[in-house]
């Protein structure tokens, strides 16, 4: 394939805080592929929201590289590179939710109808179309969710960015917009780095699930997921089933049964 | 794609935003009833004055040697009546002289300029001031206890100082430096200090994800700045606007004292006050004079809030 997305070598994470030093990621070695759908699970605090803002140049590495399409980490945010959604929605409370919507656009430059379009076009495609005009406090959590990732599409991105998007949303609407996302990824060809807590979730999206160890977050194991589909049929399929179990037993530390799955141990 | 929206549409079912002319109608309800409950505190203020003149102690009352209730006599405490009547009087006793209620208005105009030309003035300093203190740590560790002391200064010690000052500065007789210069630069240096604060507050409101997400958008300071950090600040910006305002015209009418500076309503109240024996009226419809002043600075600066708010923050660019 053509320069990976993503490609992290010998990532090392240290935070210094007043109550002593916190060692987040710790030899991180992660490639992912154009076009390819990785999720990012593993324990509460292992540091998966560090390593997704190490690859968007939003924290710099106490050590090791990150090559964000073949360029820095740091070129590449210049570039608008990547879209983001992180675990807050972060919404600008003073403005509509189209105009958070619209705020990639209006940075760059884009023109004002042409503004307007893409927002209330990205409103409809998170379903929020009726809600255009009203402002963020205004929405429960999970429909602000849904506002933060219309805003990160906005831009059409080559690389998506999310930090546990569906977290708030119920069970239902969480496989709808799982969809959803899969859609736009068949659409554009975008790359996508998801971070998130469900398994099922990781294992239905994902072309690789990448667990991570307890704090310092380590690489622990990277399980390829190979489904005939992605409709709703491939949530009972056998190889949905043996890649949620070889993700399970990865966050549990053990060693997977020889040759019952596609993966690698690292 | 059509049938996820379909669904989301039954779903939301929520109302959305009151339309705008629902949300106006309940603000002047509000300001209405706000104005009314104000008259009342008034009105009920006018009615302790008018009984304590005819029911209080006309000696007053003095504990060990010290007066802490005044004299209920005519001359101490003129009565409402009195008061308003005074405001009809001539000035002077020469035919043709303004009506102490004419002379009051334009000393209360006069002074409400300057404190104006001193809000503007310090405000826009006190902005300055924040943004300067907001970009650099170091700045901001260097001036912040200077702001906070400068609240401190005594005016009435500085004003003459300032006035002196002033005066001795070398500039071309068409732009020489008058002496409501010196009132406009204390109320000015005063306004500053509130807008310095609040706006700095308020343009390190934004927290960590908001900046991240300015960040992730590579923009530039100045985007950050405009559409980021003053949006934050407009909360903290309008109490601190209308503080300033309050310490413009207070800063105005003790500088106008201190400095012996003619046609405001300060320098006023201290002649009405020298006359106080002759019509003690005077000094009273002075003072009313300046809480006129009071409230329309307030009422102005109220009128600014929603410009603000509704500029700065609101929906613009809709559809
Ligand atoms: N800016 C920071 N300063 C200090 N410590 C930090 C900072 N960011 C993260 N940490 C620490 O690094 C560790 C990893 O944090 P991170 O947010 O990456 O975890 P996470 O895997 O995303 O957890 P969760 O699943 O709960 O969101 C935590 O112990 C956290 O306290
Ligand atoms: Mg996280």
């Amino acid at each position: 394939m053509s320069t990976p997305a993503v490609q992290v070598v010998g990532l090392d994470q240290r935070f210094t805080t007043a109550s002593g030093e916190v060692h987040a990621l710790s030899g991180v070695d992660l490639t992912v592929d154009a076009g390819a759908f990785v999720s990012l699970i593993g324990p509460s605090g292992c540091g998966k929201s560090t390593l997704l803002r190490c690859i968007g140049d939003l924290v710099t590495p106490s050590a090791g590289t990150v090559l964000v399409g073949g360029v820095s980490a740091h070129e590449a945010r210049l570039a608008h590179h990547y879209g983001i959604a992180f675990q807050s929605a972060g919404l600008l409370e003073w403005r509509t939710v189209q105009r958070n919507v619209e705020l990639p656009l209006e940075l760059h430059g884009v023109g004002r109808r042409e503004r307007a379009e893409r927002a209330r076009h990205l409103l409809d495609l998170v379903g929020l179309g009726d809600f255009a005009g009203a402002r963020p406090g205004q929405l429960s959590g999970g429909m602000q969710q849904r506002v933060a990732i219309a805003r990160a599409l906005a831009e059409e991105p080559p690389l998506l960015l999310m930090d546990e998007p569906f977290g708030a949303l119920d069970e239902m609407t969480r496989e709808r917009m799982q969809a959803e996302l899969l859609a736009i990824r068949e659409r554009t060809g975008t790359t996508v780095v998801l971070v998130t807590h469900s398994i099922a979730e990781a294992v239905f999206c994902s072309t690789q699930v990448v667990v991570l160890s307890p704090r310092p977050g380590r690489v622990v194991r990277v399980v390829d997921v190979e489904l005939p589909t992605r409709d709703e049929d491939a949530r009972e399929h056998p190889a949905f089933f043996a890649a949620i179990t070889a993700v399970r037993e990865a966050l549990r530390g053990r060693t997977p049964l020889a040759g019952a799955l596609h993966g690698e141990d690292r | 794609m059509s049938e996820l929206l379909a669904t989301q549409l039954a779903q939301s079912a929520a109302p959305a935003a009151a339309p705008a002319g629902a949300r106006a109608g309940a603000r002047l309800a509000l300001g209405l009833r706000r104005t009314a409950t104000a008259l009342v505190g008034v009105a009920a203020l006018l009615v302790v004055w008018e009984l304590y003149r005819a029911f209080g102690p006309v000696q007053g009352v003095e504990v060990g040697g010290q007066r802490v209730l005044p004299r209920a006599d005519p001359r101490s405490m003129p009565g409402v009546g009195e008061v308003l009547a005074t405001l009809g009087e001539p000035e002077v006793a020469v035919p043709g002289a303004r009506t102490v209620g004419v002379a009051v208005l334009d000393a209360a105009a006069g002074t409400l300029r300057m404190a104006a030309g001193g809000w503007l003035l310090g405000s826009a300093a006190g902005l300055l001031l924040a943004i300067a203190m907001q970009r650099s740590r170091l700045l901001e560790r260097g001036l912040l206890p200077h702001v906070v002391l400068s609240q401190t200064v005594p005016v009435i010690a500085v004003a003459p100082l300032v006035a002196g000052w002033g005066g001795r500065l070398a500039l071309t007789p068409t732009l020489a430096w008058q002496p409501w210069t010196s009132v406009v630069v204390i109320s000015a240096f005063l306004a500053s200090c509130p807008v310095a604060l609040g706006a700095l507050r308020g343009l390190q409101a934004p927290g960590g994800a908001e900046q991240e997400l300015f960040a992730s958008l590579a923009a530039t300071r100045r985007q950050t700045l405009l559409r980021l950090r003053f949006p934050a600040a407009v909360p903290f910006l309008v109490p601190a606007l209308r503080l300033a305002a309050a310490q413009a015209v207070v800063g105005s009418i003790v500088a106008e004292i201190s400095t012996g500076t003619r046609g405001g309503i300060g320098r006023l109240v201290l002649e009405y006050a020298q006359q106080a024996t002759s019509s003690p009226g005077r000094l009273y419809a002075a003072i009313l004079g300046a809480a006129l002043l009071g409230l329309l600075a307030a009422a102005l600066v109220s009128l600014l809030d929603v410009l603000l708010l509704r500029g700065g923050r609101g929906p613009g660019g809709n559809p």
